[in-house]
């Protein structure tokens, strides 16, 4: 069961600050922790800006989902870059290919409950996230 | 259908004859659209010179807003449009200052055929010139803009002297490359200039610290470090403890404290400056 997502898109940097805000209200209206808001805020900035730097620009679905029991929330990045040929590299702490700390895919991962990536070359990329309320 | 250099040469004359009932109404109508919020007096005073701009142009026989003898009355345009956009009207209230000529100008003609073309004439002129100041108010609130959006890049990253040989950046909002430029340059400009061994960076107001946002606090840091200065992040909550553990961002030996009151404590005990009696 979820609800009807809200979609933005992400072709600039204002759009990486968007995301954020947008997963901001989100969280605080399902009740999210202060802590799980701030790791799921910091997860999305990172997704995003990677959807942006690397997959030159995409989309991000930010949607509430419950399964039940609990409520939580889901967002999806979409990008139609490049994609990672690499994956278990590119989830290695440290290992990155533009300049920045190589923490954002790995960091985002242990920021989250549950981390989903389908990617191909030449197929874009495709992560979805969800942080469940505890 | 354009003006022809006889048809406002007509005009010219109509605006002459008859300056001040049509400086009259002008303004009357003008005053309907503003609702009050400027004085009788200015309006008057602005219609005039309009007018004026008008009666000049027509007279010099300009047929089209960008020939050469309606130079005078595009500048009134832009200095119209640029009062108005500064004042806080909107466009539509800053066009009707000029729409409303039309309005005051055709009780003053005839009715027959030959008056309705050149009324239609007219009001393409009076609409070139009114579209003008649109092109005018929004080029205004553009500049307008871009200096708040400059200010507001200023005003957000300011350096500090917080005591003898220490200085603070509190960071607020968004850290972009741009800002954390700007905060670098600042920090190591202010470090030269006072001398300070010590530098406080505080994030209490920075919302989310992602690998990038630390990414340019620590590069910040080892500038800094490099000119001899001692950095302390401060303002380090206890969620975002947590979300950088979880990120698994390292400061290395950096300093960093809860609070900018704890960080200027460790500041001022390793610096020993808080008990000057006894040195």
């Amino acid at each position: 069961m979820s609800d009807e997502g809200k979609q933005l898109e992400i072709v600039s940097d204002q759009d990486v600050v968007r995301v954020r805000q947008l997963v901001r209200t989100v969280s605080v209206a399902v009740k999210l922790s202060l802590v799980d808001q701030t790791k799921l805020v910091t997860a999305a900035s990172e997704l995003a800006r990677n959807t942006l730097v690397y997959g030159g620009g995409g989309s991000a679905e930010v949607a509430t989902v419950n399964n039940g029991r609990r409520q939580g929330i889901r967002i999806v990045f979409a990008d139609q870059g490049p994609g990672i040929a690499d994956l278990d590299l590119a989830l290695t702490d440290g290992y990155t290919t533009g300049g920045g700390l190589g923490l954002g895919l790995s960091g985002a991962r242990r920021l989250v409950d549950e981390f989903d990536i389908v990617t191909d070359v030449g197929q874009g990329t495709t992560i979805t996230i969800t942080k469940w309320c505890r | 259908m354009a003006l022809s250099a006889e048809e406002a040469s007509r005009f010219a004359v109509l605006l002459e004859e008859n300056q001040d009932t049509l400086v009259g109404i002008w303004t009357d109508r003008v005053a309907e659209g503003l609702r009050g919020r400027l004085s009788r007096t200015e309006l008057q005073r602005q219609t005039a010179d309009l007018f004026k701009g008008f009666h000049l142009a027509l007279a010099g026989g300009a047929t089209d807003l960008t020939h050469e003898p309606a130079d005078e009355l595009r500048a009134q345009l832009t200095e119209l449009s640029s009062n108005r956009a500064r004042q806080g009207f909107s466009t539509t209230e800053t066009a009707v200052s000029v729409f409303s000529l039309k309005e005051a100008i055709l009780p003053k003609l005839g009715d027959d055929v030959a008056s309705l073309q050149d009324y239609i004439a007219f009001s393409a002129f009076v609409d070139a010139a009114a579209l003008f100041t649109f092109d005018s108010y929004v080029r205004v609130r553009e500049e307008l803009i871009a200096d708040q959006a400059e200010q507001l890049l200023e005003l957000s990253t300011p350096v500090v002297k917080l005591w003898e040989g220490v200085v603070a950046v509190p960071l607020v909002g968004t850290l972009d490359s741009a800002r954390a430029q700007v905060v670098m340059e600042r920090l190591l400009q202010t470090l030269v200039d006072t001398g300070s061994p010590y530098a406080i960076i505080d994030i209490t107001g920075v919302p989310a610290v992602d690998t990038q946002v630390a990414q340019h606090v620590l590069k910040t840091v080892v500038a800094a470090r490099l000119m001899g200065a001692d950095c302390i992040i401060s303002g380090i909550r206890p969620q975002i403890a947590q979300t950088i553990v979880a990120l698994g961002i390292e400061f290395g030996d950096i300093a960093t404290k809860a609070t900018l009151a704890d960080a200027l404590r460790y500041v001022l005990n390793k610096s020993g400056s808080r008990k000057p009696r006894e040195r």
